[in-house]
């Protein structure tokens, strides 16, 4: 009976453990991601600027000197299937322009060789060149998806990937709805455009925008009322990709077309 | 490199236009894995759970048999994961450090919830007693085993007894709904991407629970019939109707619930359903009507159905069980499959489609899938003869 005494102590204590270390799990698992799923944002009143590009496809040639520019400044994988930026083009063949199949989007190699033109003059209604980047959303997928919180948005608006903490789940590569970020192949970790942030905090452009020989891409601070961003903004009608996402995008399109996604 | 050719051959294989950072498929086999295992766990408990909360006569002799298995998986479940990862030894970081908007980050919380509150305690209050017996009975290694399991709780009088049973009850009854969470939340993290439509859909947690479900308790018929080949033991054949018939029940709500979803999504027609409608009529038909479909729920829904109005010879409903469970673990699995690569295979851009080739060598190889298939086997294999559940006492609980 004395055994039978001791061991029930003894239950009894390996309970309360059990159900403490039971309860502490369940309160960490259940609370700590609750609070701020919804909201997120850090206060960011305090920044100096708010960095957004400004893309005119009106001015874009699709030379492709920009995606190669960014190869070779960021150390890129040179593969076709790595890309921080790259450039499509979009031909809409004659005939009905709300069917998907009158729609022909091109990008070998990203752009970075030039493109030639595989629809024949005649039947061509419109042609024209998208060059795409990371947009740096505003309420960004990624931002909200990566379970460590290696991608996170600076305070001056650029979204960045801390490869020394980053796991490779490949989820934000799965919640980005531009297809903007990729696997590095070596470095095993998500990657993406960094809008030459090394470049951007010595006051140079980010080579993309440097090498552009049309003047097609732009940055600038959107806090800047008087910039040539905000200026650019108000004097063109520009748009934003997949708006219905409600991803904010900080990537604005002069003379976007309802055809490019 | 060897990745990168495999690249370039998917490059010759896109149709339309992909962006090109979609070439690679980034999900492969062990993404699909993980919510297949998952989900046998929580289907595998639920199943054990019915038993013990509804009291459930019938279901007795799969209980332990169910929570052993429901183990077996779980102990792996996260394995296909890990390995996948670009930096499979920083995941720890996902627990010390996990974002707190991430619908990834808490997995690893409920993950060990579920393990170590739920299903450990509610197996150990079950053998408690038998772990007391058998310590005394067994020798050598098998006594020491037992004795350590004891955790020197070693009262077996009637009323530490019943506490036991009580305090199982208890766990059972908080076990239901974080079963639910464990598999409802796996479904969330693929229905809250909304960049990808395939994926993007509120019924997805409940799909995958109700799907989850149906392959747990497929997997128990299986496994029980497999049990009483090897222990040349009679089936009761009483518990395989019982299960033949939560089977078919669940398989209607889940086929429902799934036809639901995809009849929403065509009357809908979004933006995607060009690119949705061509993906399941093209490179999804194979794996989506034929196997998911057809083979993994028409043809075993008509069986059980069948046997639900007539139940012919012994003989001919245990192979005719035996055959609708595997096709029910194998649709299941096709399920998964068309979920996580399916939501891959076609652009973002709504364009065009890339290819997926899975490769039989390699961490992401069939080899690699199949082993990690294989361990919760060989797994279940060792619980069971560690701890014999047709030589438990049921006495005492």
């Amino acid at each position: 009976m004395e055994l039978n005494k001791k061991n029930k102590k003894t239950r009894r204590d390996f309970l309360k453990l059990s159900s403490a270390i039971a309860g502490s799990v369940a309160f960490y698992s259940m609370f700590k991601p609750i609070e701020s799923v919804a909201n997120r944002k850090t206060d960011v009143t305090e920044r100096e600027h708010w960095y957004g590009f400004g893309f005119d496809i009106e001015k874009c040639i699709g030379c492709g000197l920009c995606a190669k520019a960014c190869k070779i400044e960021n150390d890129v994988p040179r593969e076709p299937f790595f890309f921080r930026t790259w450039v499509e083009q979009y031909t809409i063949k004659n005939g009905h322009i709300i069917k998907d199949e009158n729609v022909i989007v091109e990008s070998p190699n990203g752009g970075i060789d030039g493109f030639t033109q595989s629809v024949p003059d005649k039947e061509i209604f419109k042609s024209f060149f998208v060059p795409k980047t990371c947009n740096h959303c505003y309420k960004a997928p990624c931002v909200q998806v990566c379970p460590v919180g290696a991608t996170f948005e600076t305070p001056d608006g650029v979204v960045l990937v801390d490869d020394s903490y980053c796991v490779g789940c490949g989820y934000c590569i799965q919640a980005c709805p531009y297809g903007a970020r990729y696997l590095h192949p070596e470095k095993k970790t998500a990657d993406k455009c960094t809008f030459c942030y090394h470049r951007l905090k010595k006051g140079l452009a980010p080579a993309c925008v440097d090498v552009c020989p049309t003047g097609a891409r732009m940055y600038g601070d959107l806090d800047d009322k008087e910039g040539p961003l905000v200026q650019f903004i108000k004097n063109h009608t520009c748009r934003v990709l997949k708006p219905h996402l409600n991803t904010k995008p900080k990537l604005f399109y002069n003379a976007l077309n309802e055809e490019v996604r | 490199m060897e990745h990168f050719d495999q690249l370039y051959q998917a490059l010759n294989e896109v149709v339309g236009y992909i962006y090109p950072n979609e070439i690679e498929l980034r999900w492969s086999i062990l993404i699909v894995l993980y919510p297949y295992i998952t989900g046998l766990v929580a289907g595998a408990f639920i199943l054990a759970s019915l038993n013990r909360v509804f009291e459930i006569k019938a279901l007795k002799p799969t209980y332990e048999i169910s929570l052993l298995a429901a183990l077996a998986f779980l102990l792996v479940a996260t394995m296909p994961l890990i390995f996948h990862l670009g930096h499979p030894e920083r995941f720890y970081e996902l627990m010390m450090t996990p974002h707190s908007s991430s619908a990834m980050a808490i997995f690893g919380f409920v993950y060990l919830w579920y393990l170590m509150v739920v299903l450990l305690l509610e197996i150990w209050f079950d053998y408690r007693r038998d772990f007391v017996v058998w310590s005394q009975e067994s020798k050598g290694l098998k006594k020491f085993l037992y004795k350590v399991l004891t955790l020197g709780s070693n009262d077996i009088s009637p009323k530490a007894l019943k506490l036991d049973d009580k305090l199982g009850y208890i766990i059972t009854v908080v076990g239901i709904p974080s079963a639910f969470l464990l598999h409802g939340y796996v479904g969330f993290i693929f229905g809250s991407v909304k960049a990808n439509p395939w994926w993007s859909s509120v019924m997805m947690p409940v799909i995958f629970l109700l799907s989850a479900m149906v392959s747990g308790i497929a997997l128990i018929l299986v496994t029980y019939m497999v049990i009483n080949y090897f222990r040349k033991q009679k089936i009761d054949m009483l518990c395989l109707d019982s299960i033949g018939k939560y089977l078919f029940y669940t398989i209607i709500i889940d086929f429902t619930l799934e036809s639901l979803d995809q009849i929403h999504r065509i009357y809908e027609a979004e933006e995607s359903f060009d690119i949705i409608s061509l993906l399941i009529s093209g490179k999804l038909f194979f794996t989506m009507s034929i196997m998911q479909v057809l083979a993994g729920t028409l043809i075993p829904l008509f069986i059980l159905g069948f046997f639900q109005f007539y139940k012919p010879k012994e003989k001919i409903r245990k192979t005719a069980y035996l055959i609708s469970g595997i096709l029910v673990l194998v649709g299941i699995f096709f399920m998964r499959w068309n979920v996580v690569i399916g939501g891959q295979l076609f652009s973002k851009s709504f364009y065009g489609f890339t290819s997926y080739k899975i490769g039989l060598i390699g961490g992401e190889g069939m080899l690699a899938a199949g082993v990690w298939m294989v361990v919760p086997i060989l797994i279940l294999v060792f619980l069971l003869w560690l701890l014999p559940p047709w030589k438990k006492q049921h006495s005492g609980g």
